[in-house]
């Protein structure tokens, strides 16, 4: 207990300096969007998102936050700041989970009940195109030089590669039962794509013209948890590419995995039903976002160990984080 | 015609690379044989003309839409028939040439369809009987088990109430051959988890009291007449596999106590408001494409052809023994919005899955129960195991 507490100084107090950040958790359930100080680790506020509120990202700049509202069929988008909510986006059906291109411009939305991803300007809220993908799309990724979209179909059990050229699909590769993100490392190089099911990650190599190759896969092991339970769905790679976490489910535990080797290292102990991670700006921690404890748990990305965790909303699904 | 457009572009957009995939047009059967039986207790349980046959629609959609990726095609015709038109249905769609067959019917005609498929190399799957017989000495080579046996589903029942610590049974069963291997099931159970049945009564079937306008009336005079003076028990366990009398039980008891089995919270495959591990995203489209909730038939005929559909995706067959190959091999592996993936037994290729426990509304519980352990997987705790099947088709 002292020494949790201890951390907790430290790492506060390392973070003196530097404007409060923020994480903004999307509450499934509570159709809400929880704001938690990245400084203080205490709930500044929360705020109704719309119903069933899924994905969440900010802008590049930080100024806003969209969130996949599910259940209104649309992506709703607040000031980072006053939150007060602006103009919604189109989204097609059933938005779940999206990624917003790094120049701010493009978003791409899964509709997970038709089958489709759809590219939205955010700055003309319009619908650019609809890409017909396997059934149940879910987890979406984009590499860095924003060249790719990375759609995962959760029962056709693929992931698309689409061109954000021409919006057009380049390659379908087939991954283990339910697969639920996809995650490129910082350099283009790797991809990573869970499967809840399967129980597996799925890594590639991608070549220089974006053509995958699978190269391994990761399975994990708890003592004293059935395997059943250990069902892979968020993941996150640190920067410099070294550590891969993966968040599993109602094993109720993030991995930690050496993202060259794929050798799993260690598992952390979070809240219940863990789905999806994300890191603070600077790196120093990952937030998980815990579904059935309704709580998100801190951890420490230097020493691996989860070091608090902060009661949100109801059914904390998506996180995302903002200087 | 968005959906067929938006299948269309697919197709297109797979010309603009080269795949390793060959073209497989995937032809399938769904063979329902429609028995005379009266109204149900509920009108909930009215069977509508195309149960079953809307799985199939389904399946064909989603297995479609990954074929489109693929080279795939995906057909699958349906038909219903009488028991005495089964056979010569069943041949019909065999000069088709289609080899692979669900069918939905009672025990004795799935075995005899089975054997006439047999004959013409087809493969089938059961989406209904709940005979342990097929899954044990009767068991066929050719015949995948999509619906759980009467074992499994007395099991999942079973494992809750130990797992409530209600271990002492009052068995209600009625008098019908079903009604009566159902009851069997349930005392098998009872006997592997160390439930104990201190009473154990037969409810006669008289064709009496079904659903009509006074039927309630009759019923509140005749069930607590009937549940009077039964040893202690901490739930009543009803085996009724004709459905003539345990959706009464509940609240009509001299002793109240929570009813399970065939009344009161029910094992079941799938119901159409089950929402954990994205059902929801099942519901809405089969509700979209057909209008209706979706019922348990209908997600095993789902299950059965998307079975066939991994077989083809993964290890590029549609042959009937290439598929029944590989589903009962070790690298078969299906998502099947049960939270767990789901896999044949490779000794009597029954299909392990979760059940649900259904109160007509809602998911109580799914079984297997906490704390129910195997040495091979948890889904095997439920059913025949594999030191007790006497089947050797797959050997």
């Amino acid at each position: 207990m002292k020494s949790l507490l201890m951390t907790t100084m430290i790492g506060a107090l390392c973070a003196g300096p530097v404007f409060a950040g923020k994480a903004f958790i999307s509450n499934e359930r509570g159709n809400t969007i929880t704001v938690v100080d990245t400084d203080t680790w205490e709930v500044e506020t929360e705020f109704f998102a719309g119903n069933r509120p899924r994905g969440i990202t900010a802008s590049p700049d930080g100024s806003k936050i969209y969130v996949c509202a599910s259940d209104d069929n649309l992506v709703r988008v607040f000031d980072a700041v006053t939150y007060e909510e602006l103009p919604s986006l189109p989204s097609g059906p059933d938005p779940e989970l999206f990624i917003l291109e790094p120049s701010g411009k493009r978003l791409y939305i899964a509709n997970e009940d038709d089958n489709l991803v759809t590219v939205t300007d955010t700055e003309t809220r319009t619908v650019l195109a609809e890409v017909p993908v396997g059934v149940e799309p879910e987890g979406m990724g984009m590499s860095p030089d924003a060249k790719f979209v990375v759609n995962t179909s959760e029962t056709t059990n693929m992931a698309h590669f689409i061109s954000t050229e021409d919006y057009k699909i380049k390659h379908n590769i087939l991954v283990d039962q339910r697969p639920r993100y996809a995650q490129y490392t910082a350099d283009g190089k790797r991809l990573f794509v869970t499967s809840e099911i399967g129980g597996t990650v799925t890594a590639m190599d991608i070549a220089e013209d974006g053509t995958p190759e699978v190269i391994g896969k990761i399975s994990f092991e708890v003592a004293g948890v059935q395997p059943e339970w250990l069902q892979p769905v968020g993941a996150k790679v640190t920067s410099d590419g070294t550590r891969l976490f993966v968040a599993l489910g109602p094993a109720n535990r993030v991995a930690v995995v050496d993202a060259q080797s794929l050798e799993v290292l260690d598992y952390i102990l979070v809240g219940q039903r863990v789905w999806q991670l994300d890191f603070t700006p600077d790196e120093k921690y990952l937030l998980t976002t815990n579904g059935n404890s309704n709580d998100i748990t801190v951890i420490d990305v230097a020493k691996e160990k989860a070091i608090r965790s902060i009661q949100v909303g109801q059914q904390p699904w998506g996180v995302v984080t903002i200087d | 015609m968005p959906k067929f457009s938006a299948l269309l572009m697919a197709v297109i957009a797979l010309g603009s690379f080269a795949g390793s995939a060959f073209a497989i047009d995937v032809k399938a059967a769904v063979l329902r044989v429609d028995y005379p039986v009266l109204l149900p207790i509920s009108r909930y349980d009215l069977r509508p003309d195309d149960l079953g046959f809307a799985g199939a629609a389904l399946a064909d959609e989603d297995n479609g839409t990954t074929g489109s990726f693929l080279g795939h095609t995906y057909e699958t015709v349906t038909r219903a028939v009488t028991p005495e038109d089964a056979e010569m249905a069943l041949g019909a769609l065999l000069d088709q040439g289609i080899r692979l067959i669900v069918v939905q019917s009672n025990g004795d005609d799935l075995a005899r369809l089975t054997d006439q498929a047999a004959a013409a190399g087809a493969l089938v799957f059961n989406a209904s009987a709940p005979d342990i017989a097929l899954r044990d000495d009767q068991c066929r080579a050719n015949l995948l088990h999509i619906a759980p046996s009467n074992a499994m589903n007395a099991d999942a029942v079973a494992q809750f109430a130990v797992w409530k610590k209600w271990d002492e049974w009052f068995l209600i069963s009625g008098s019908n051959p079903e009604d009566v291997a159902l009851a069997e099931a349930f005392r098998k159970s009872a006997r592997k988890f160390g439930a104990k049945i201190t009473e154990d009564r037969v409810f006669e079937d008289t064709g009496g009291s079904r659903r009509t306008d006074s039927g309630h009336v009759l019923v509140q005079r005749q069930l607590p007449m009937f549940t009077q003076q039964a040893d202690d028990h901490d739930v009543v366990i009803a085996a009724d596999g004709t459905d003539f009398f345990a959706r009464y039980l509940s609240y009509h008891l001299w002793t109240p106590r929570p009813v399970m089995g065939s009344g009161g919270l029910v094992p079941t495959t799938f119901h159409g408001a089950h929402e954990a591990w994205g059902a929801t995203q099942y519901q809405t489209r089969f509700e979209e494409l057909t209008g209706r909730y979706a019922k348990p038939e209908d997600y095993n005929v789902w299950l059965a052809l998307r079975v066939i559909g991994e077989a083809v995706t993964r290890a590029n067959t549609a042959e009937p023994d290439g598929v029944r190959d590989y589903a009962v091999s070790d690298a078969f592996e299906l998502a099947a919005f049960k939270g767990t993936k789901v896999t044949f037994r490779n000794w009597n290729g029954q299909l392990r899955q979760p059940i649900l426990l259904h109160d007509g509304k809602i998911t109580v519980s799914v079984s297997p129960q906490e704390g129910f352990l195997h040495q091979t997987s948890l889904l095997d705790t439920m059913g025949l195991d594999r030191p007790e099947s006497r089947c050797t088709a797959f050997n």
